[in-house]
Order: structure tokens, then C-alpha cells, then sequence
């Protein structure tokens, strides 16, 4: 057994929010400069500028690069050897949040309740996802979303006729119709396969997988790589002003589902597609 | 075509303002996102006087994350405009002349804005430290609990922005569209 202290994990949480939100994951810093260099469109080209020039202002002062600094995601796999010591592993992931949010300057933007719409001023609770593996570490991941792109999304309860083409329609219509407002260029999770809310955890999670690394099974690469040269057709184009740079990377995770089932979630995530990793 | 504009947005300035124009905004505009929109909304259903005069003024639909001692404004890039649909013909129908916001709008707000001759400009998404170096005076007006909703006055200087769709209803989004 591995003990892990609470206030370890507080910390933790709190550095991660903060670095998400002022520094943007080096995969997706290459591929928005990628994008600039390739882009042909003027306007396309002027927006990719802004936001180049945007993520060197947000490190530089201190400034976090979007103001929706988003829901806190987390993942948390955590080893059957470690034991938790020092209080409640939720309460201290939110506390981490709490800290985060307070001492980063971040914007807090929590309801309590979804009809009320009461802010919880401290930007808790988070959405946490616990998965129990062997091993005694602990890994974690925070990923704050934005909800411009995170409005965007859908699941589709699709037919196993509806097949890889089926697939493929849907993944574009989720995208076609967030079209401007998920602040383009995206980056695309799909989760296929599982049950309704299984599909669209595999979608958030397939978000947090760096830009460029694809799929290991072959035949659900290629569909990655098949969906963005076809998003990208599209011409949305960065801040949907028309462009050759729609998305960024498209992402997929599969799992095992029914007989009768091709569940297909599309998580859209936005340029700023926050994600920080770190292992306690 | 780079333009520069000045407020208050008068019925005047909008002639010379179509749809692709780039234009740098200075002077007082307004923030205010969903939930303030509902208050002002209800507001305007009882009857009550509104925090701000609408006439000939300018709406930014965001919410700033918090500003740092020595800093005027968080980070402060636009939020989704049609989220505010529901709420903005009213507002149109008062005097509002110029909305910021980023991407598309409904079919009926459009209407609105060429029946009363307003502009939606857009701002570019996930640019919200840039934006906010524009910004050079903010301070709440109204609905100080709402956190980050509350109605800000903001002072801006060459604030960009683009017409996305312009006083005779051309949408640069559906220009663009039939042009991929």
C-alpha cells in the first residue's frame, strides 16, 4: 500500500488549474502555428494571428488565454495500492479547484442549480471521472472546458447498418452546425461504441489525447484522419470566417457496445483544448 | 477594409458599415451576457427603467474572469451570441445599435436588425487576453451579484472587430459558407 495525502492532491489540482488556463498544452501550440503558416484565406490567416499573439500575451501577463476558463474536468485513475489518507479525495479535488480558481485570478462560472442559475462563486464542484486500476499511482487529469464548444456537442443513438458512413455523416453535421460558434479551429473527440453516457465519456477523454497522436487500431485511425481531411473540406475556417483550417485534430475512442447499439458522441473542444497530466 | 468608429454607434455611422468591414472601435460599450439579458428582459416586462441607456449603444456579450491588482480587466474575449436571441429584438426595438459578440444569429433577429437598423459585430473567439489590452476603463453598473454577468461599462480603444452582419442583414457567415 501508498499512501497519498490529501494536501498533495490539493496542490496538485490547484497548479494544474492555473497552468491550463495561462499556458496552452504544447501540442496544440504547434498545431495552431501549423495552421497560420498553411492557412491561404486572408481573414483566416488574421484571425490564426490574433490568436497566436493572443497565447503569447495570456503567458507573458498573466492574463488566462480565454476568459471562459471553463467546468474542471478531471480524470482520476487511481492504483488499488493507494490509500487516500487525510480526508475525502473528492473534497480535496475540489478543493484544488477552489484554490485554483481563487489564487489564478480565474473567472467563476458555476450554478448551483440548473434552472436557478445561483453562481457558486468558487467555480466548484468539478466533474470528476474515478477509474480503479492495479498499481499504486495515482494520475490525474484536468481538463477546464469551455461550454462555447462544449454547447456544440451531441450523441447520436445511431443503427449498426448506419455503419462507418453513418459515422462519418454525423461527426460533420455536429460540426457544420457548430460552424462559428465553437470558436474555430476545434479539435474533435468522438467516442464510439458503449451505452449512451459511456459513448460520451469516451468523447471527452478522447479530447485530452494530444493533438497528432493517433489511435492505436488501425482502422479507427484512418477514420480519424478521413474525418479531419473532410471537416476541414468544409471551409468553416478559423473563427468561422471561411479557411482551410477548420479543426486541428480529430481524436476517437471506442469501446465495446450491444448488439443492437452504434452509440457515436461528438465532444467538440475549441482551440483552447486545456489538458494537463501529472502523475502523484 | 480597415475602418475606425467612435461612439455613441448613431443610425448615421451605420450606412458606411457592411458586412467584411474590419473595424476598430473606441469609446463607452456595454458587457452583458444571459443572465443579465434575462433581468434587463424582465425589467423591461414590468415596466421598470433599465441600468443603461440603450440608444445609439453598443452590447459586448462577455464575462471577464477576474482582473489582478494593476490590471484594468481579466481576460475578456466574446462569448455565443445567439444565446442572447431570445432576448435582443426588445433591446433592438429600444435604441441598442450595435451588438459584439461571435457567431451566428436566428433568422428572426436578423429581421430585427435590418427592421431597425442595427449591426452584430464579431469579435475573435478564445482571444481573450488581446481583447482585453483594448480595454482601458471598466467598472459595474448593474447586477454586481451576478459576478462576471454583471453589466460592465467599458471604456475601449481600436477594440477589432469584424461586421459579421450588417444593418441590411448580410451575414459574412453565409458568405463565407457558399464560398467553401
Amino acid at each position: 500500500m501508498r499512501s497519498i495525502n490529501v494536501d498533495e492532491i490539493i496542490t496538485c489540482i490547484k497548479n494544474m488549474c492555473i497552468e491550463a488556463n495561462f499556458k496552452l498544452a504544447s501540442d496544440v501550440d504547434v498545431a495552431i502555428r501549423e495552421a497560420y503558416d498553411k492557412e491561404s484565406s486572408s481573414l483566416g490567416k488574421r484571425v490564426l494571428g490574433q490568436l497566436l499573439d493572443n497565447l503569447d500575451i495570456a503567458e507573458n501577463e498573466y492574463i488566462p488565454i480565454c476568459q471562459d476558463t471553463g467546468m474542471v474536468i478531471v480524470f482520476v485513475t487511481i492504483g488499488q495500492e493507494v490509500y487516500i489518507e487525510g480526508g475525502s479525495l473528492e473534497e480535496a479535488i475540489n478543493e484544488g479547484i477552489r484554490r485554483g480558481y481563487k489564487e489564478g485570478y480565474l473567472r467563476k462560472s458555476i450554478v448551483y442549480d440548473p434552472l436557478i442559475r445561483n453562481n457558486t462563486k468558487d467555480n466548484t464542484p468539478g466533474i470528476i471521472h474515478y477509474q480503479i486500476v492495479t498499481g499504486d499511482q495515482l494520475q490525474i487529469i484536468v481538463a477546464p472546458k469551455g461550454f462555447g464548444s462544449e454547447n456544440m456537442s451531441r450523441v447520436y443513438m445511431l443503427k449498426p447498418s448506419d455503419e462507418v458512413e453513418g459515422i462519418k455523416k454525423v461527426v460533420l453535421e455536429t460540426v457544420k452546425l457548430a460552424g462559428p460558434n465553437a470558436c474555430p479551429p476545434i479539435v474533435v473527440g468522438v467516442g464510439i461504441g458503449g451505452s449512451f453516457e459511456k459513448c460520451a465519456l469516451l468523447a471527452k477523454k478522447a479530447l485530452t489525447r494530444n493533438i497528432g497522436v493517433g489511435s492505436d487500431i488501425p482502422h479507427i485511425r484512418k477514420l480519424e484522419e478521413d474525418l479531419l481531411l473532410a471537416i476541414n473540406d468544409l471551409g468553416i475556417g478559423p473563427g468561422g470566417l471561411g479557411g482551410n483550417t477548420t479543426a486541428l485534430g480529430v481524436n476517437i475512442e471506442t469501446y465495446p457496445t450491444h448488439i443492437a447499439g452504434l452509440p457515436v458522441a461528438i465532444n467538440i473542444g475549441c482551440h483552447v483544448n486545456r489538458h494537463v497530466k501529472r502523475v502523484i | 477594409m480597415d475602418k475606425y468608429i467612435k461612439t455613441p454607434l448613431t443610425k448615421e455611422q451605420l450606412t458606411n458599415l457592411n458586412a467584411g468591414d474590419y473595424v476598430y472601435i473606441t469609446g463607452i460599450i456595454y458587457s452583458a451576457r444571459d443572465a443579465a439579458h434575462k433581468r434587463l428582459y424582465e425589467a423591461l416586462m414590468k415596466g421598470e427603467e433599465l441600468p443603461f441607456s440603450l440608444k445609439d449603444n453598443i452590447i459586448y456579450y462577455m464575462g471577464p474572469s477576474p482582473a489582478r491588482i494593476g490590471q484594468v480587466i481579466g481576460s475578456a474575449g466574446p462569448t455565443t451570441a445567439s444565446r442572447m436571441d431570445k432576448y435582443t429584438p426588445r433591446l433592438l426595438d429600444l435604441g441598442l445599435s450595435g451588438m459584439i459578440g461571435k457567431g451566428t444569429r436566428s433568422r428572426e433577429l436578423i429581421e430585427s436588425m435590418v427592421k431597425n437598423r442595427a449591426i452584430y459585430f464579431a469579435a475573435t473567439g478564445g482571444a481573450g487576453a488581446l481583447l482585453s489590452k483594448c480595454i482601458k476603463k471598466s467598472k459595474v453598473i448593474a447586477y454586481e451579484d451576478l459576478g462576471t454577468e454583471a453589466i460592465h461599462e467599458l471604456y475601449v480603444e481600436n477594440f477589432p472587430v469584424i461586421v459579421a452582419i450588417d444593418a441590411q442583414g448580410n451575414n459574412l457567415y453565409e458568405m463565407n459558407a457558399q464560398i467553401s
